[in-house]
């Protein structure tokens, strides 16, 4: 209990450590995949000029409560947010450039689908201050995509990520990988191809069967078949760790690669706990506010949501969280780093250390490194992640 | 008041499913004790779990009046009983109190094994049978089949047999004029001393106790001054009356009837079952014979999942013991587990009963150890101690030799199976004491140690026989064997809670079976974990659970890190549902699951 009583001024502050991102949802999709539980919905027609009043709305109403701040990075996530209008994008930049002064080079994100992207809208983009493109490729065979749902071919993706590179100099991609009869070699080909693509990030997902998808229906009533086993997916993770270490590509988190220094770094704030205000449909935020830090929500339903906007509030959920509770988020998304997490910044927020014997075991069977300032998790270790932070967290 | 000559009482008796209760309806509606609006199905089973389960597991009484044929009234109280093998104590106690019995024989199944015990019973208690061939509605009642087995099988005349329908409520009419003229009166005198016998007592929240009598001699009056032989206890008697079958309450209770008293007792302990009731002044100077008090045959311990729940677990065990004379218990400590209790039940479906309603009525989440049965420990001394937990095993220097219970066990079934059911009682160490055939059913009776039957054997019985073999029991006595003390070992660490007595030559096998069923009910952990059966330090079996090798959710959903949250809030509940062991989470289901046998 040594650092129990650590100055309120650390605390309050802690979001510093890692600095401030915004992020904005786009809800729409042009169809929805059947594996996807993301707030993403497919409608016929998008006001788009409705939703740009709206975002500029919610900025005004975040930036009032979050004075003096620098923003280090912001993303548009979904959805598809390629599907915005480039000029719904400019609005929303240009008016977030009025209420907060940005650092150098920030880091401005925008999430596409290879489906929906034109040059001219790419540079319309670009134009508007984006400067990371992450695209969503998530197979090299045209069988597998369709398998997935995806509206694109492989052909269309690659057209789509050399006009993205045009346009850009970072673009990252989303593979999805441990899919339906998909081998551990077949994987290790397919990976090895997009390697020779990539430029310098990636992001590599374990296909994950979610509730309440369409693939989760099947798989409830024993219709997905050849999903590979745990002992395949295993086995294809560790691969995947190897050939991109070898080429250059380092797992700076459970499913991202980069190469030093190209890391996503509004994905790091969340992952370092820093603060980041979250507007749009569904989307989540954590800001410290008067000292107190908050968990946010807003509405889900697009409808709703943008209703909301405009008479009155779509934040519906505001919850103050404990030191506790922000020293075990602090603990499930920075071990989900490779730089692990700081013991003393976690001993700060949870007014206690972590369980000495639970380090002891967890080091002994190889699951994680500690030394006296971090604690960080091991290849092994990234494997059973929920079970290393099951086991710290609970103990 | 009836006199004798107008009194029928009878218990309705027959193999579990038969129909008892069903029939008590019938009986009770043709004579419209209850009404239309207040009949429902199974009336008697009145508890939560008897409904539930479809079951009777308390003995009911009713008394009912009817107008004979012959145009005489008469007053007849029955007795719904249990079927199961667990309950036949209420049975055979509920004999002691009338004269006859209906004797209900499924005719779509004939004769099983708890309708032999019930005759064997009957025969014991001196009483008249009337056979009634119940479910003659169905397609599959077979008549003639059931007759000839009543009389092959059980050796009693079947030609005076009523078929009935409980369902459709045919033949229902003959039961009652049969019970009038085939059933005797009973006998007893009006001027004697006040003779009574305690049939059952059970605890009601607003009357205290209440105690079931059949009068025998003397009459029996509120306001009188009572005394209970055996006990000594003394009460004044605040209440009588009888069951219609909601309580009604009578001015006296004369020779012949049945009915029940109040009287401020506060625990259904400081009745004893079988006991007399006379007067306190004038009374009877020899009680009656008495019962042979029941005993718990299977003890495990329980334990709170939430070790915070100890105490409400005490208080949960305090108020059904004050119920149930039947069930014992005493506090357990075990290294594993924390505190709980040891208890005693008459088999395991009575543990089933009262873990259920310690669950759900007192709201507790219970882990239930490996059931065991009563050893008897002969110490090099020359002393005797029973032994309840195998965790409580004595050093072995100091023991001179173990005696365990057996049974007799009585098991019919159809021919084509006895190959199977042979092998299962040889299995387990049976010994075979006669074998004989009635038309194409085999009736195999053989010798068995309580151990092995007390668990699992009745499932094993039920599932190589497809369903179609009956099993009955009784306890014979101990004797002794080659019995030692096997310990299950997880991840290096001796588990206490698995702990089981077994026989030397079944070690190998049990061991075996144990440690595979472990592998496969203890989550993977992230490292691998032996799991290893021993008997003192010498390890007999060893299975390795390999390690957890993927266990990571993929993706982010942007910041939300709310939902991570509630995944590890789910882990934790998850976690709660086990027990930790050094690092071993073991589930709480294990404990039981681990010693089911699939041989
Ligand atoms: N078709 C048909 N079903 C019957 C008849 N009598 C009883 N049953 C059914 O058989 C099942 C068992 O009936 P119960 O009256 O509960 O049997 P029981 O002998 O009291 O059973 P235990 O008290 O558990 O030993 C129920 O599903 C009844 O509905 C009958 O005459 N015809
Ligand atoms: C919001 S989407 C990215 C942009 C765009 N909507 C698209 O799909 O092209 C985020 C990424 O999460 C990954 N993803 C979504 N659902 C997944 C699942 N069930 N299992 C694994 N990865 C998933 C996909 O790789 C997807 O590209
Ligand atoms: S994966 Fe991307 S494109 Fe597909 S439904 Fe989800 S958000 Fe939309
Ligand atoms: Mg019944």
């Amino acid at each position: 209990m040594r650092s129990a009583n650590l100055s309120p001024v650390v605390l309050t502050d802690d979001w510093k450590n890692a600095g401030f991102g915004l992020y904005i949802h786009w809800p729409f999709c042009q169809a929805k995949c059947p594996y996807c539980d993301f707030n993403s919905h497919v409608v016929a027609h998008i006001d788009q000029k409705a939703w740009a009043r709206a975002y500029v709305a919610e900025l005004d109403r975040v930036a009032a409560e979050l004075p003096g701040r620098t923003l280090n990075t912001i993303f548009f996530g979904g959805g598809t947010p390629s599907l915005m209008h480039p000029d719904t994008v400019a609005a929303v930049l240009d008016h977030v450039r009025k209420l907060w002064p940005m650092a150098n080079d920030p880091e401005i994100t925008l999430e596409a689908n290879p489906g929906s992207v034109e040059a001219g809208k790419f540079r319309g983009f670009r134009d508007a201050g984006v400067n990371r493109i992450s695209m969503g490729i998530q197979a090299l065979n045209d069988r597998d995509l369709k398998r997935l749902g995806r509206i694109h071919s492989v052909a269309e993706a690659m057209a789509a990520f050399d006009i993205a590179r045009d346009c850009f100099d970072r673009v990252s991609f989303d593979l999805i990988y441990a899919r339906q009869d998909q081998t551990v070699s077949a994987w290790e080909d397919e990976l090895k191809q997009a390697l020779t693509l990539a430029i310098d990030h990636l992001s590599l997902y374990q296909l994950t069967i979610e509730d309440g998808t369409a693939f989760g229906d099947r798989y409830q009533v024993g219709k997905l078949r050849g999903l590979p086993d745990d002992d395949a997916a295993a086995d294809m993770y560790a691969l995947t760790q190897d050939i991109c270490a070898d080429a250059g590509f380092l797992n700076y988190e459970v499913s991202n690669h980069a190469r030093p220094g190209s890391e996503s770094r509004h994905n790091l704030i969340y992952w370092r706990y820093g603060d980041y205000a979250g507007i749009g449909p569904g989307a989540h935020g954590r800001v410290t506010i008067d000292g107190q830090r908050y968990a946010t929500e807003c509405l889900r339903a697009p409808g709703a949501w943008l209703s909301a906007v405009e008479t009155g509030r779509a934040e519906h959920i505001r919850d103050a969280i404990s030191h506790e509770e922000q020293a075990q988020e602090y603990l499930l998304m920075g071990l989900r780093i490779r730089e692990g997490i700081d013991r003393a910044r976690y001993e700060a927020l949870a007014g206690h250390p972590l369980d000495q014997a639970t380090l002891d075991h967890l080091t002994d069977i190889g699951m994680i490194r500690a030394n006296r300032k971090k604690i960080i998790v091991s290849d092994q270790g990234f494997m059973v992640l929920n079970s290393v932070i099951a086991a710290l967290a609970n103990a | 008041m009836t006199p004798l000559s107008h009194i029928r009482n009878f218990s309705i008796v027959a193999h579990i499913d038969h129909g008892k209760s069903t029939l008590a309806d019938r009986l009770i509606q043709e004579t419209n004790t209850v009404s239309a609006r207040d009949m429902k199905e199974q009336l008697l089973d009145a508890m939560d779990i008897e409904r539930e389960r479809g079951i009777t597991i308390k003995a009911n009484t009713v008394r009912i009046d009817y107008t004979a044929d012959n145009g005489e009234h008469y007053v007849l109280n029955l007795i719904d009983t249990p079927g199961h093998v667990d309950f036949a104590y209420e049975v055979s106690r509920s004999m002691r109190a009338v004269e006859g019995s209906l004797l209900v024989v499924d005719s779509t199944q004939g004769v099983e094994a708890q309708t032999l015990a019930n005759v064997y019973q009957a025969i014991d208690a001196d009483h008249e049978l009337v056979p009634v061939f119940n479910k003659i509605d169905l397609p599959a009642s077979d008549i003639d089949r059931v007759a000839e087995q009543v009389e092959d099988v059980i050796g009693i005349d079947a030609s005076g047999a009523i078929p009935v329908s409980a369902k459709t409520g045919q033949g229902i009419h003959e039961v009652l004029e049969a019970i009038v003229h085939h059933l005797p009166a009973p006998k007893g005198d009006r001027d004697a001393p006040l003779k009574a016998m305690l049939v059952d007592s059970w605890y009601d929240a607003y009357l205290g106790v209440i105690v079931l009598v059949r009068i025998i001699d003397g009459v029996l009056k509120k306001g009188d001054q009572i005394k209970m032989m055996q006990t000594g206890a003394r009460y004044g008697v605040d209440r009588i009356g009888v069951f219609r079958p909601a309580m009604q309450p009578v001015d006296e209770l004369g020779p012949g009837e049945i009915g029940f008293l109040t009287a401020s007792i506060k625990q259904v302990r400081d009745t004893k079952v079988g006991d007399t009731i006379t007067h306190e002044k004038k009374g009877a100077d020899k009680p009656l014979p008495g019962f042979k008090p029941s005993v718990p045959v299977v003890f495990c311990g329980l334990f709170p999942v939430d070790s915070a729940e100890f105490e409400d677990l005490r208080d949960a065990i305090e108020k059904l013991a004050l119920n149930d004379a039947s069930f014992s218990f005493e506090m357990e400590t075990s290294a594993a587990l924390g505190f709980g209790f040891r208890c005693g039940f008459l088999g395991l479906l009575h543990l089933e009963v009262i873990r259920d309603r310690i669950e759900r009525e007192y709201d507790i989440e219970l882990i239930t150890t490996a059931p065991s049965v009563v050893y008897h420990i002969y110490m090099k001394d020359g002393t005797m101690r029973e032994l309840h937990n195998p965790a409580d095993m004595p050093d072995l220097t100091h023991v001179d030799h173990l005696e365990e219970p057996r049974i007799k066990a009585t098991i019919l079934v159809p021919d084509e199976y006895l190959g199977d059911v042979l092998k299962l009682c040889q299995d387990r160490r049976g010994i075979q004491l006669d074998l004989t055939y009635a038309g194409s059913r085999a009736m195999v009776v053989y010798d068995l140690p309580l151990n092995e039957v007390v668990f699992d054997f009745y499932d094993r019985l039920k599932s190589v026989t497809k369903g179609y073999a009956s099993f009955d029991y009784q306890m014979t006595g101990y004797r002794q064997d080659n019995l030692v003390k096997m310990q299950i070992l997880v991840n290096d660490e001796p588990v206490d809670a698995l702990s089981i007595m077994v026989h030397r030559d079944r070690a190998e096998t049990r061991g075996r079976a144990m440690c595979e069923k472990l592998k496969d009910l203890i989550p993977r952990h992230m490292f691998k974990i032996p799991i290893q059966a021993a008997i003192g330090g010498k390890v007999i079996a060893r299975e390795t659970l390999s390690a957890l090798r993927k266990d990571v959710t993929a993706k982010c959903y942007g910041g939300d890190a709310t939902r991570k949250r509630k995944l590890l809030d789910k882990q934790k509940a998850g976690k709660k549902k086990m027990r930790q062991f050094g690092k071993v989470d073991i589930p709480q289901e294990a404990f039981i699951s681990a010693l089911k046998m699939d041989d």
